[in-house]
């Protein structure tokens, strides 16, 4: 039946629908564009060569993010490369192996919990265990570390469901033809399930980067060069990561130019590291 | 029987928690003959089946007494160790269940498994199992493709590829055909008699016809007694019990 045939109240009634559904789903466009246009158009006249290569410099009176750049890409890197294999280690043992299911229900509930925590509250778990209790101060490894913490619950969540849509007849199919079960899980039930890794993976890139009420207290707030030459430079290492650096420039010097810039450069990285994520994604995956 | 059977079942007892799924039964099945297991659904055919390569151990709250030998050893002897047990008795499921990958690396999976590594010991593999399944002509020109991308006749034929790449002398088809098309089933009725010269093979059907189309033997399973066991023939003119004949003429099931 065409729409032209229906009668009048229903007519009414779909057309209002409709209306509505492409109010909301223009809203939302139309407030992303917003939010990255001006953010863009604010931020890329203060983007030049000098900002993205140098360390600020107060006898020159230049402005320099090379360190904050450099600072984000360490925590980052640091985080992932602590968080995926713990996160996907737990959520592989939750779902393949762990025999007791209230013990798992429990578990469950519990980094769900985890996830919805506030980042401030994390960040004082990080203040008082790494930067206190452990000892390591105000450095980018406590921030890394904390972050790990607060991504844990995402990582396990998202691994946890991808695992649990790879089929049955896949792991039969594997432990028929004489595969134990760990080499099951490494050739057949993990490569199935890269998307969702990847997808957790993507969203806690996304929360690092955006990070900054756990980095402003853990990671420190120095806008100079940090000596990642050697292992015990690295965690000596300690300055602002862009996030900090924006609300350093914003809050504390009131330079919004420069805080523009940075909001766009964290916006860029963000886009790149995505791509990055699911280009290796795609790769890993097999055919 | 001219030799001693490959698998000899004897006294098998098997229990989902309370429920008495099968019921002491005992069978043997010969060498380089199809043995076809038939009877209503839930009469245990499967679940005999799955106990072969002991595919039923991933179930919580089952319990096996009894004997079942392969070639003379005990399949649930604690010692036993299942991977090698899985590559000598190969299975074929009901769904075909290729892995999300390339069809070369779907056939070379199993042989991979078990440590086969090198790179033109791996083709001869492929290129053989993938000719024993009657399916080479069809994949040749694609192997690097994936295996998802075949249809539904193919794709089980690939699995069987993939279950004889392993290197079993026994093949259990659980019900391998019931969710492919006419025609894809008969290319695998006649694939399966022509691999039962260097093969064992056991296939559970809930297709009479099929049974005596393909089978040398038939057992009839109900309520997990096995009621009946001999040669298909005999067994599908002259059945000795009462219920298979009852069975087999379609008076229930």
């Amino acid at each position: 039946m065409r729409v032209s045939q229906l009668p009048m109240r229903r007519r009414v009634w779909n057309l209002g629908a409709r209306v509505l559904l492409y109010l909301s789903a223009g809203l939302t466009c139309g407030l992303l564009v917003l939010l990255i246009g001006t953010i863009c158009a604010r931020g890329i006249r203060g983007i030049n060569w000098q900002m993205l290569t140098t360390a600020e410099s107060v006898l020159r009176g230049t402005v320099g993010i090379l360190p904050a750049i450099q600072n984000t890409l360490f925590v980052i890197v640091l985080s992932l490369l602590i968080v995926l294999p713990l996160g996907v280690g737990a959520a592989v043992y939750l779902t393949e192996y762990a025999k007791n299911h209230r013990l798992v229900s429990l578990i469950e509930f519990a980094t769900e919990t985890l996830a919805g925590i506030p980042s401030i509250i994390y960040a004082l778990v990080g203040v008082i265990i790494f930067c206190t209790a452990l000892g390591l101060q105000k450095t980018l490894v406590s921030g890394a570390l904390t972050l790990v913490i607060m991504n844990l619950p995402t990582i396990i969540r998202s691994t946890q469901e991808s695992l649990k849509t790879v089929p049955q007849s896949y792991r039969e199919g594997a432990l028929a033809l004489g595969s134990g079960k760990w080499h099951m899980i490494r050739t057949v039930v993990l490569p199935s399930s890269i998307d969702g890794i990847v997808t957790g993976s993507i969203l806690a890139i996304g929360r690092v980067v955006g990070e900054s009420a756990v980095l402003m207290y853990t990671v420190g707030l120095s806008t100079a060069m940090q000596d990642f030459s050697s292992l015990a430079a690295m965690m000596k290492a300690s300055g602002a990561t862009l996030t900090v650096a924006l609300y350093i420039y914003a809050k504390e010097r009131a330079d919004f130019t420069t805080a523009f810039a940075i909001a766009t450069i964290l916006l860029g990285l963000t886009v790149v590291i995505n791509g990055a994520a699911a280009l290796a994604g795609k790769k890993l995956k097999k055919v | 029987m001219q030799e001693e059977p490959i698998l000899r079942i004897q006294h098998l007892d098997l229990w989902y928690g309370e429920n008495h799924a099968l019921k002491d039964v005992a069978l043997d099945i010969p060498a380089h003959r199809i043995t076809a297991l038939i009877g209503p659904s839930g009469c245990g055919k499967s679940t005999f089946l799955r106990t072969l390569n002991r595919m039923n151990d991933l179930i919580p709250g089952i319990k096996i007494s009894g004997s079942l030998t392969y070639r003379g050893s005990e399949i649930y002897d604690p010692a036993q160790d299942v991977t090698p047990l899985r590559k000598n008795i190969g299975m074929v499921f009901q769904k075909p269940n290729p892995f999300p990958m390339s069809i070369y690396d779907n056939v070379a999976y199993g042989p991979r498994t078990h440590g086969i590594r090198s790179r033109v010991q791996l083709d001869e593999i492929v290129e053989r199992s993938l000719r024993s399944a009657a399916i080479w002509d069809e994949v040749k020109d694609r192997l690097k493709k994936s295996a998802l991308g075949l249809s539904g006749g193919q794709q089980q034929r690939l699995c069987i590829a993939r279950a004889l790449a392993a290197g079993p002398d026994v093949l259990l088809m659980d019900e391998s055909t019931s969710a492919l098309d006419p025609i894809s089933t008969s290319k695998i009725e006649d694939l399966a008699m022509e691999l039962k010269k260097e093969y064992t093979i056991v296939i559970v059907t809930h297709n009479m016809q099929q049974a005596v189309r393909v089978s040398d033997r038939t057992a009839f399973f109900l309520l997990g007694e096995l009621i009946e066991c001999g040669d298909t023939e005999k067994m599908f003119s002259q059945p000795a019990d009462k219920r298979t004949e009852d069975y087999i003429t379609g008076r229930f099931g």
